[in-house]
């Protein structure tokens, strides 16, 4: 019989002590056991074995089917690529929409996650959601793979012979050629176009945008003779007061606002917060984030700027005009402002350049201008001008347009006379679009041109004057694409390519204008590195003002419901609507996914006796579900835009109903809302993926909150019982002990908007599945993180709050202690973390989870066609994070801290021989916040930012009296508001319903 | 010796013990009746519907049920703690009485126990067929492996479940199994065909029935109930803990074993009855359980059923006096006047009020009536699992997260299922094994029937 040791201890003991001295030079062949030869002949027995394995493998191994993966290795592998490392390249985000600096964190060459560019002063490292899910975009299946003739496959040979043959065919005829883009904010480009137009005399160019600051642009153009979006400094205000205008959601530069914005609301360093009114004719996003909130219908914003304007022209000795009396009372609006002169800011949302023409006079009177408002750094995002885009129309149908080239518009879906549009394209010679997706305008052109995603391109961008910023291309094309100034090059017969092109254009025109390089290259490197590149700021002169005449045909008090026209956090304008992050994102407030409905108040839904999924005909034509809206303004109902799409791609088209057709059109300048709407109740009801059907705190202490008022009296006020509980919290077991590291997170109540970026960041980190309305329904959203909404109890002008709740890494987990199998452990290090494959999902942990942050594998999320979204499909796979473990079905997940960035960082710091700094590691959350609001780091760590906010009198912890020991914090919300002002309260106008009938109507599920 | 006035004639009808052998193996020796048929097709369809349901399950995923993110359990475990309620009446019913020395149990005990053992049978699948990932259920078996420190936990309840449940299944069908020996035995004897004859003499064991068998049977027998009385305790207890050992309102309450035990008592005999009273009908078996069996278990069901009512009011009383905001939600509000009204006042009504009509001798005596109470006790019990499980995951601390749960057609399937399982094994005890225990009942025909009983008068 052979002895075996598993060490050399009991090898002693088997061969008793002292046989072989240890420090023999032998010890090889101890070894050799020697008692025994190893018999070199084979027994009939061992044959038998032998044979029995071998063909009881064989048959194993030929039985089951063993998946075939691909995996090429490099040739060459490129110098800056190490697998299982990111690399980051800065870059460029804009739309046409929205712009941001960006960091694309990219591994093994493929775009995985779009981060912010801490460099750029406009946004800061903020994103939104749009920007975050725009990751996806790149690896959509719908987009075009190729040049399209008449909706067939084409060559770029052929389509640049033909498409340059006829333009130079129209051009010498004299025909007229327009060219028809977004706002385009690279200045290579502009360059480019105007070279177009050179090269096609011709031509001429203009801007659509589908969402239109036309107002702000040409009040501006005519009290100061220039068309342009000033710089709104939401950060040097103390009062802001807000005429429909979601400025933190999606209004001009939502990213740079919020960032703005937030600084006068963090309360941790100052102790000064901005006061926030917002007028408004629904329930936006910045309104529930607003001190104060009046509702007005979108017909009386002007009535009421006037009558505010005329009360501070009276006190400041300039000319009165007639107005009918406002429908809320201005007296206190006007003394407010008047107290903060210079540091408030008048904005509105309005496109009607009279209405804006009234703002700039009131921020005129208050001073607002060259302190919280800039007109030497004007904003470019927005050129679009609505009367030139109606004059297009009218000659196109009348046949004057030889040839339209359309480029990243889509006025076949999104201009409100869609109708008028594609009977115009009909009558054009030329028609071609160059677009990266398929839509409703490419549809029906000849030549659609193939374009590259943002990642695949060069681009520049000037979104600030004086604010240059770079993109570069992360992947090769992924299809055969062309970026769309190639084509324009190409066209005009300049065999450059945009890249050379737009290396001239910096060479020529901004590196003369710096002089920290010498050599352009040096200067070229650096900003394609930093992706940024920030002309000194330059005096701050005050443009001469111009007063203009004011139109008083403001209509009073109408009749009859109002319908205002908004966008989503996640759909905006209906862009990027083939993405089912966003279309799965819940909206912030009425937390629906995948649709779009009319919000319609409570005391109006009482009267036409609604309540929530109820289809009603709006206008005799458009079935609709409702959705009973606290804090939507009686006699007002709102519907928001980007939805209704038909030719997008599977995951957009057919979800909801399209509201462009529903814009106004008055002036020659587009309206976001319609009076007098019709609503007839059907009968019928639709189903809403809501992922929140409850909507008040039921009184609990949830979410704590105070004035600032009591706040400067006692810092500890909303949140007196954080220290009773502490006290009562006592328990007979050890409290746990973090002897290294203990992460924590705070999140700052006050800071948080409540966008829903984090949520998409979160997604995009960690291949979080989108599961699809019918489920969103049955709510079994997998989000890790989630924005809890809550409404106070008064359901006519309710009061909001967000709230973004994440797994909260208690210290003593009422999860951990219920799994059987222990596949929920608690690190030492203070995570908790989840071992998928020690899952069996009895859903216990969930069960037991007082803040419901874990999420069950309902059903096979990935390469399932029931869930056809991007886990189903080769390319849009090519996101997913190969750091996070794509679960299978039947097992619960949660938020994990972003653990793999915990690691990578700690790795990191341990290569170089450091100890972690704290700020090193950032969480997908919070890096992505516009808002600053979370913050995470070392709690162990006396000199940590999470620390520091730690031993704030505001910060509790989420259920702290059930002693689960979160690891996250929050930090009270303080409201901009004392009582008596509460008191004084902005009388409205309206009849409004309140009461029992309300209530129940906020809380219907 | 055993007879006394409170329990009167247990045996009617003046059996011989030749009578009582032929009465009771009466079925197994007759000719397959075309009801039994009839009833063992439909329970195997119902049996069919069920294994589609939970083949759909395995398939597809939990994602086929109607539990979401917020309310993770349902009617699969509404329903396993339901079935193991039930599974409760042979034990406590056989062993506490045997225990007792209560001799009126002997022409019952057998049926509750094949009952106990299809009901634990049924409930035992609804762990298993709740996880996310049923093919990996061997994980929660604490089995050496080479996964280093990574072992059950030994915390959780759902271990301690998986214990209590396997060691109660055991030791009830062990008690079942040892108490019909004898009874195989009479069967191998008056068996005609020689395949019977062979089956039925190894299912008895050889059983010759000698006096010191009889000795060494009767100590067995004694010392498994002995055995088996804490199990019945323990394991309804055990199960109660998946909820009490919880944070969550509703379920956090330190009442929580005795009032699932008691619970557990009151459905297991509810059921018994249910059942006796169509055995007796279909049978006719009125001889072996008379008015006075049902008398008794109606005694005890009043008693039961007041305790369930305290065991509620107390539970609304701890809320309040605790002062807990969440407890007074779930139970002041959300069960007692909130959206789960109906379901909390159909538990009420069922468990503690209905029960005490028994009080009324005319009623206890009223066969009909008994029976539509008990099967008001089964469905009261149902609902009180529901309630427990449903109203405290639906509207729990935060408000945000509040969601409604409806059950799919495939939980119902399942719950269909489990039925056609517990009807078939019933049908098949029925027909095969002596659904009276023979000797238990001989044992006591001398003194309790109606010609000693006179004597004795």
């Amino acid at each position: 019989m052979k002895n075996y040791y598993s060490s050399y201890e009991e090898y002693q003991e088997i061969r008793g002590p002292g046989i072989i001295p240890p420090e023999s030079p032998h010890d090889a062949e101890r070894n050799e056991p020697d008692e025994e030869e190893p018999s070199m002949s084979t027994s009939r027995r061992d044959f038998l074995k032998l044979m029995g394995f071998s063909l009881g493998y064989a048959a194993l191994a030929t039985s089951c089917e063993n998946p075939v993966r691909k995996a090429i290795p490099y040739l060459n592998q490129p110098l800056e690529i190490t697998p299982g490392i990111s690399n980051y390249y800065a870059s460029t985000f804009f739309d046409g929409d929205e712009y941001a600096g960006i960091l694309v964190k990219t591994r093994e060459g493929r775009p995985i996650k779009i981060e912010g560019n801490g460099l750029s002063s406009l946004t800061k490292g903020g994103t939104s959601a749009r920007i975050q899910a725009s990751v996806l975009n790149l690896y959509d299946l719908a987009r075009l793979k190729h040049p399209l003739k008449d909706n067939q496959q084409t060559s770029w040979e052929s389509i640049d012979s033909e498409i340059t043959s006829k333009l130079s065919q129209i051009s010498t005829q004299g025909g007229k050629i327009v060219l028809l883009t977004s706002t385009i904010i690279s200045p290579s480009t502009r360059q480019l176009i105007g070279d177009f137009m050179t090269n096609y005399p011709s031509t001429q160019w203009i801007t659509y945008d589908s969402i239109s600051a036309s107002g702000i642009l040409e009040a501006h153009e005519l009290n100061f003779g220039q068309r342009m979006i000033p710089d709104y400094r939401f950060d040097k205000a103390k009062l802001i007061v807000a005429f429909n205008a979601d400025f933190l959601g999606n209004w001009i530069a939502p990213v740079t606002y919020a960032k703005r914005y937030s600084q006068g609301r963090q309360l941790t360093e100052s102790d000064s917060m901005s006061r926030h009114i917002q007028i408004e004719s629904y329930m936006s996003l910045t309104g529930s984030n607003a001190d104060q909130r009046i509702q007005i219908k979108p017909s009386q914003e002007g009535l009421m700027l006037l009558n505010l304007y005329n009360r501070i022209a009276a006190q400041k000795g300039a000319p009165v005009y007639p107005a009918d009396p406002s429908p809320v009372e201005t007296a206190s609006l006007a003394a407010d402002l008047l107290q903060h002169e210079g540091a408030s800011l008048v904005i509105s949302g309005s496109n009607d350049p009279n209405v804006q023409i009234i703002v700039n006079a009131i921020n005129y009177l208050i001073g607002s201008y060259g302190t919280t408002i800039s007109l030497s750094t004007p904003l470019t995002l927005k050129q679009g001008i609505d009367r030139e885009m109606i004059t297009l129309v009218e000659e196109m149908n009348d046949g004057k347009v030889a040839a339209l080239i359309t480029w990243n518009v889509n006025p076949a879906y999104d201009y409100p006379e869609a109708a008028r549009f594609i009977s115009g394209l009909q009558k054009t010679g030329l028609t071609v679009t160059l677009t990266e997706r398929p839509d409703e305008t490419s549809q029906l052109v000849q030549y659609v041109c193939a374009g590259n995603n943002y990642l695949e391109s060069w681009c520049d961008a000037e979104p600030l004057k004086g604010h240059f910023s770079l993109g570069q291309p992360v992947i090769p094309r992924l299809f055969d694409t062309r970026q769309a100034q190639d084509c324009l090059l190409r066209w005009m017969g300049n065999e450059k390519d945009y890249y050379t092109y737009l290396q001239e254009y910096w060479q020529n025109n901004i590196f003369p204008q710096q002089s920290a390089k010498g050599l352009f290259t040096d200067f070229w490197n650096q900003c394609v590195h930093d992706g940024i590149f920030e002309m000194p700021p330059s005096e701050d002169v005050n443009t001469l003002y111009t007063p203009v005449r004011m139109t008083s045909s403001f209509p009073g008090v109408t009749a009859g419901i109002e319908l205002v026209l908004y966008q989503k956090m996640g759909i905006g304008t209906g862009r990027h609507a083939n993405n089912p992050w966003l279309q799965e994102l819940p909206d912030p407030i009425t937390r629906a996914t995948w649709d779009n409905y009319l919000c319609i108040s409570p005391s109006d839904a009482h009267e036409l006796d609604l309540a929530s999924e109820d289809v009603v005909l709006l206008n005799g034509n458009l079935e609709i579900p409702v959705i009973v809206q606290p804090g939507q303004p009686g006699g007002t109902v709102s519907m928001a835009l980007g939805y209704g799409r038909t030719n997008c791609g599977k995951v957009a088209n057919g979800i909801g109903k399209n509201a462009y057709p529903l814009i106004t059109m008055t002036d020659g300048h587009r309206n976001y809302f319609s009076g007098n709407v019709r609503l007839e109740k059907t009968g019928k009801t639709y189903p809403l993926g809501r992922t929140q059907t409850h909507h008040t705190m039921e009184g609990r202490a949830i979410v704590r909150e105070t004035t600032v008022e009591e706040w400067h009296k006692n810092p500890k006020s909303g949140n007196e019982m954080h220290q009773d509980i502490v006290k009562q919290n006592l328990t007979l077991y050890q409290l746990p002990v973090f002897d290294g590291i203990h992460w924590g997170m705070a999140i700052n109540l006050n800071a948080c908007i409540g966008c829903g970026n984090c949520v998409i960041s979160c997604q995009a980190e960690n291949n979080v599945a989108v599961i699809g309305k019918e489920q969103v329904r049955m709510r079994r959203i997998m989000h890790w993180m989630r924005i809890d909404r809550y409404y106070s109890e008064e359901a006519d002008n309710p009061e909001v709050v967000h709230m973004p709740v994440m797994c909260q890494h208690c210290d003593n987990a009422p999860c951990e202690n219920v799994c059987p199998v222990a596949a929920t452990p608690h690190s030492s290090e203070g995570l908790n973390q989840m071992a998928y494959n020690r899952c069996i999902g009895t859903r216990y942990c969930m069960n037991n989870c007082p803040y419901r942050v874990r999420r069950f594998n309902w059903f096979e999320y990935a390469n399932n066609d029931k869930f056809d979204y991007n886990l189903n499909n080769e390319l849009s796979k090519l996101v997913l994070n190969p750091d996070v473990t794509v679960r299978s079905r039947g097992v619960v997940e949660k938020c994990s801290f972003c653990v793999h960035r915990l690691q990578e960082k700690k790795l990191e710091a341990k290569l170089e021989n450091r100890t972690l700094k704290d700020g090193d590691i950032k969480t997908a959350c919070q890096e992505s916040c516009p808002a600053d609001a979370i913050v995470f780091g070392d709690m162990n760590d006396p000199e940590s930012a999470v620390s520091r906010l730690m031993v704030n009198p505001r910060t509790y912890q989420l259920l702290e009296q059930i002693h689960t020991l979160p690891s996250v914090h929050y930090m009270t919300k303080v409201r901009n508001m004392d009582p008596a002002d509460k008191k004084r309260n902005y009388k409205n106008t309206y009849p409004i319903v309140s009461g029992e009938e309300t209530t129940e109507n906020i809380s219907h599920e | 010796m055993y007879l006394t006035d409170a329990r009167g004639i247990l045996i009617k009808g003046n059996k011989t013990y030749s009578q009582v052998s032929g009465d009771v193996l009466r079925p197994l020796e007759a000719k397959t009746p075309r009801w039994w048929l009839v009833a063992t097709f439909i329970s195997s369809l119902a049996i069919a519907w069920g294994i589609y349901s939970i083949y759909v399950t395995i398939s597809t995923g939990i994602g086929t049920w109607g539990i979401n993110n917020n309310v993770g359990w349902g009617w699969g475990i509404i329903n396993f703690v339901w079935w193991i309620g039930i599974g409760h009446a042979g034990t406590a019913f056989s062993i506490f009485l045997f225990i007792l020395r209560q001799k009126w149990r002997t022409s019952i005990n057998r049926a509750a126990e094949a009952m106990t053992v299809v009901a634990v049978i049924c409930a035992g699948m609804y762990p298993l067929l709740h996880m996310g990932r049923v093919w990996d259920a061997f994980f929660i078996l604490p089995y050496p492996n080479t996964r280093g420190p990574l072992w059950d936990n030994f915390n959780s309840p759902l271990f301690w479940d998986v214990v209590a449940i396997s060691t109660y299944l055991m030791a009830s069908a062990v008690f079942w199994y040892i108490g019909m020996i004898p009874d195989l035995a009479a069967v191998r004897e008056r068996a005609t065909s020689k395949i019977k004859k062979a089956v039925y003499s190894i299912l008895s064991f050889g059983w010759v029935g000698t006096a010191k068998a009889w000795l060494r049977y009767e100590t067995a027998a004694i010392l498994l109930g002995g055995l088996a009385a804490p199990l019945v305790v323990s394991v309804h207890s055990v199960v109660s803990m998946d909820f009490a050992t919880s944070v969550m309102p509703g379920w956090h309450t330190t009442i929580f074993p005795p009032y699932f035990v008691v619970g557990a008592i009151f459905s297991g005999f509810g059921m018994v009855l249910t059942l006796m009273i169509l055995v007796r009908k279909i049978f006719h078996y009125e001889d072996y359980v008379t008015e006075r069996h049902v008398d008794a278990i109606a005694r005890i069901l009043t008693f039961i059923s007041l305790i369930m009512g305290t065991a509620y009011a107390t539970e609304l009383f701890m809320a309040w006096y605790a002062g807990g905001e969440y407890e007074m939600f779930t139970f002041m509000k959300n069960r007692a006047t909130g959206d789960y009204a109906l379901a909390f006042w159909t538990m009420i009504t069922c468990n503690a009020i209905i029960p005490q009509l028994f009080w009324f001798k005319k009623i206890r005596h009223n066969l009909i009536i008994v029976f539509i109470i008990s099967l008001f006790i089964n469905l009261g019990m149902w609902f009180e699992r529901y309630v427990i499980v449903v109203t405290s995951m639906s509207k729990d601390f935060l408000p945000a997260s509040w969601a409604q749960y409806k059950p799919t057609i495939t939980e119902i399937g399942i719950f269909v299922g489990t039925l056609g399982i517990f009807a078939l094994g019933v049908l098949l005890f029925f027909r095969y094994i002596p659904m009276i225990s023979i000797h238990e009942v001989k044992a006591i025909i001398k003194p309790t029937t109606e010609t000693n009983s006179r004597k004795h008068e």
